[in-house]
């Protein structure tokens, strides 16, 4: 096989957008995942998520400790494997894929981590770390054209090529980010998993990311999960939004109507919890924080999984699993809100099978017999 | 440098001040300068935000306050006044019994901050203790400090051992500890930061709350703008070890009068931004102790500068509803530009 040439600062047709076949870049079909821990019995990681990607298009995965989001983020780049459902990227199933598919797969999501300090290698030079990815992926043939595309992925993150040259010690964190994101860029995916990438940054440096982020994405086609705690940044960032909790998403629309107009009581908490730069909102806020702790994972309530601290749990939300719906557009799982606004739920033969298992009596990981493991 | 002037006194009782307070770390070959002429008042029944990025001195002024600088870090000048008298001259001695007996704080990390291996009411009363209390005063004390923080079932509480609870509960347990003693001034730094958003919104409620019950003074450091107009009526932001804007939080927010406080506050996406886009930032990198610049520290990432900046460091100036340590008048700026700039 001839080796792959580098064709100009990621121009290559396989890196523009539209060029599969599937119309989404990264789904996840009723994906369940679940860990064994020693002690604390079975974490509910993920129950039954479905999600879609849109090639080009940025998803905000929003939600708190244990919801599941960085769980998605592990399983979307190939990291670990479903217990049960199915997620496709590039319209390949990744419980599929062998070796050589796993190494195509690097090359089409990569992920982007919160602190990228802890996955640089102290004792190696930016340009070397970045020269290894190269290599590794045989994307460049020689050493002087390593050193050129470096240069170029530099640049193409606001960093001077001079950079090559540093120690991650000797950088700033938002430099680090920087040198991150250009390592994730150097096999020229067309989708990013960015696990909270400004969180660990200084307020004055987050924006600057962001507006790298946002350029990137419209230079080179490319679509983001942005997974964050922050509602604000998530709006501004995302095309759509999905609000997870406990391992299931709550709520999921266009960035508008999830910003703007959330409907699920959780969604709502969590938009009054996000403090804002603004006194004259947050002095209204005061006092009206949502009640309780976030359950364990490994035993979540029964019913909707939000009852124990909702506001308006009814009897039904402490029996009955509430399902997404309606089946498009502005999507919440709330058995009050699904009533309040005449929203037609699917009968029970339609429900995901986690939800299924739950309504029949049975434990939900009965569901789990029908996943895709080798 | 001008000491700082004393904001007028509306807000009551004047439970500790701070006064052109100077810490620095030294070596041999030269020291450098953490805090560099900080001065505030802290008033009962209120709340002070501390505002400033990673080295900007905002957690070292805590610290310096609370008597807790780590070895080789130093008070160089100023004062801390507590009733009149200046603590930073006291003994070590002295100086535990007022950490905790006045003067109480909070930190980021609970699990951290809490001995894994002891009974959480076992640290609440240690601290009662280390205070003078007596045995049976202590742990009444201790069971009714973890009522007060919102801790259910405050008797099985006390048995249970930090890693048993949830990183909110911790937190209370914390500020159980710091409350118990029935300090005046409680010292919060970053206290919610990693904490879940619907947990810290609870925590934030609480402080406000038992400030309110007990009549305390809160200084709160954080880096969260959101957070500080939550909590705070009042509010200094930090910039390379100095205050170089402070006023009512309110009106700081409104209408900010110096030009870092007001790249802070563009920079951070809000309702009523547009959706996507760039965000206005504020370019550069912050400064370190190790690389300020003369004159003003802020004008190597000032889209304002003028000459003056690079001779004279400006001191906090009354402009508007606020004060800003700022030469150039806020009618004669330019608005923060949003062109990325390039970090090499």
């Amino acid at each position: 096989m001839a080796e792959p040439e580098f064709v100009g600062p990621l121009s290559g047709s396989r890196s523009g957008p539209g060029t599969g076949t599937a119309e989404s870049i990264a789904e996840m079909t009723g994906v369940v995942k679940h860990y064994r821990t020693r002690g604390r019995g079975e974490v509910h990681a993920l129950d039954g998520v479905t999600l879609t990607v849109g090639r080009g298009e940025v998803l905000g995965l929003v939600g708190e400790s244990g919801c599941g989001k960085s769980t998605a983020a592990r399983l979307l780049t190939g990291l670990e494997r479903a217990d049960a459902g199915t997620v496709r990227v590039d319209g390949q199933d990744l419980a599929a894929l062998d070796r050589a598919g796993h190494r195509r797969l690097r090359r089409t999501v990569q992920l982007v981590f919160q602190d990228p300090y802890a996955s640089l290698d102290p004792r190696q030079r930016i340009g070397d770390a970045l020269a290894e990815v190269l290599t590794v992926h045989r994307l460049v043939a020689a050493r002087t054209a390593a050193r050129a595309r470096v240069g170029e992925l530099l640049e193409m993150v606001g960093l001077l090529p001079a950079t090559a040259e540093r120690y991650p010690h000797q950088l700033s964190g938002g430099q680090r980010q920087r040198v991150g994101i250009a390592r994730a860029l150097s096999l020229q995916p067309r989708l990013l998993v960015l696990d909270e990438p400004v969180s660990a940054l200084d307020v004055s440096v987050r924006a600057e990311i962001v507006n790298l982020l946002d350029r990137l994405r419209r230079e080179l086609g490319l679509a983001y999960v942005f997974i964050s705690h922050d509602l604000g940044m998530v709006r501004h960032l995302a095309d759509r939004i999905a609000v997870m909790y406990l391992g299931q998403i709550v709520e999921t629309g266009s960035w508008e109507q999830v910003s703007d107009r959330p409907v699920h009581p959780y969604t709502q908490a969590l938009h009054r919890a996000v403090p804002v730069a603004d006194p004259a909102v947050e002095y209204r806020r005061a006092g009206d924080a949502v009640r309780g702790e976030i359950p364990d994972a490994a035993r979540p309530p029964a019913g909707c999984r939000f009852h124990p601290r909702c506001p308006l749990a009814e009897d039904v939300c402490r029996t009955e699993v509430p399902v997404l719906a309606p089946p498009s557009g502005h999507r919440f799982a709330c058995h009050v809100r699904q009533r309040e606004l005449g929203v037609v739920t699917p009968t029970s033969a339609e429900r995901p099978a986690d939800a299924r298992g739950r309504l029949s009596g049975q434990p939900a990981t009965a569901s789990r017999s029908t996943g895709a493991r080798p | 440098m001008t000491a700082a002037p004393v904001e007028p006194s509306t807000d009551g009782e004047v439970a500790l001040s701070v006064r052109d307070l100077h810490t620095a770390v030294g070596g041999r070959r030269g020291s450098l300068r953490l805090v560099r002429g900080v001065g505030f008042d802290l008033h009962r029944g209120r709340t002070l935000a501390l505002v400033g990025e990673s080295g900007s001195g905002k957690s070292v002024t805590a610290l310096s306050i609370a008597g807790l600088l780590p070895a080789g870090v130093r008070v160089t000048g100023g004062q801390v006044l507590l009733d009149g008298q200046d603590v930073v001259r006291w003994t070590e001695g002295r100086r535990r019994a007022l950490r905790g007996g006045t003067v109480g704080m909070v930190y980021q990390d609970p699990m951290t901050a809490l001995n894994p291996v002891m009974r959480v009411g076992s640290q609440v009363a240690e601290g009662l203790r280390a205070h003078g209390w007596d045995r049976a005063a202590g742990r009444r004390r201790t069971l009714e400090v973890l009522d007060e923080v919102g801790l259910p079932t405050p008797g099985a509480l006390a048995r249970l051992y930090p890693h048993q609870l949830s990183g909110g509960m911790r937190q209370r347990v914390l500020i159980a500890c710091a409350l118990a003693p029935r300090p005046r001034v409680l010292i919060a730094d970053e206290p919610t930061t990693a904490l879940d958003v619907t947990i810290a919104q609870q925590i934030l409620d609480l402080v406000t709350d038992l400030r309110d019950e007990y009549g305390l003074a809160v200084l709160w450091i954080t880096h969260d703008l959101g957070v500080v107009a939550r909590i705070a009526e009042s509010t200094a932001v930090m910039y390379a070890g100095r205050i170089v804007e402070r006023g009512r939080t309110a009106d700081l927010f409104a209408r900010p009068s110096h030009p870092y406080t007001q790249g802070l506050l563009r920079s951070v996406p809000a309702a009523d931004q547009p959706h996507q886009g760039l965000l206005p930032q504020i370019g550069g990198t912050p400064v370190s102790p190790a690389t300020l610049p003369g004159g003003c520290p802020f004008r190597t990432r000032c889209p304002q500068q003028v000459e003056r900046c690079a001779d004279q460091e400006p001191p906090l100036l009354r402009r508007g509803p606020a004060e800003a340590a700022c030469w150039v008048p806020p009618e004669d700026w330019r608005p923060v530009g949003a062109a990325e700039v390039r970090h090499g």
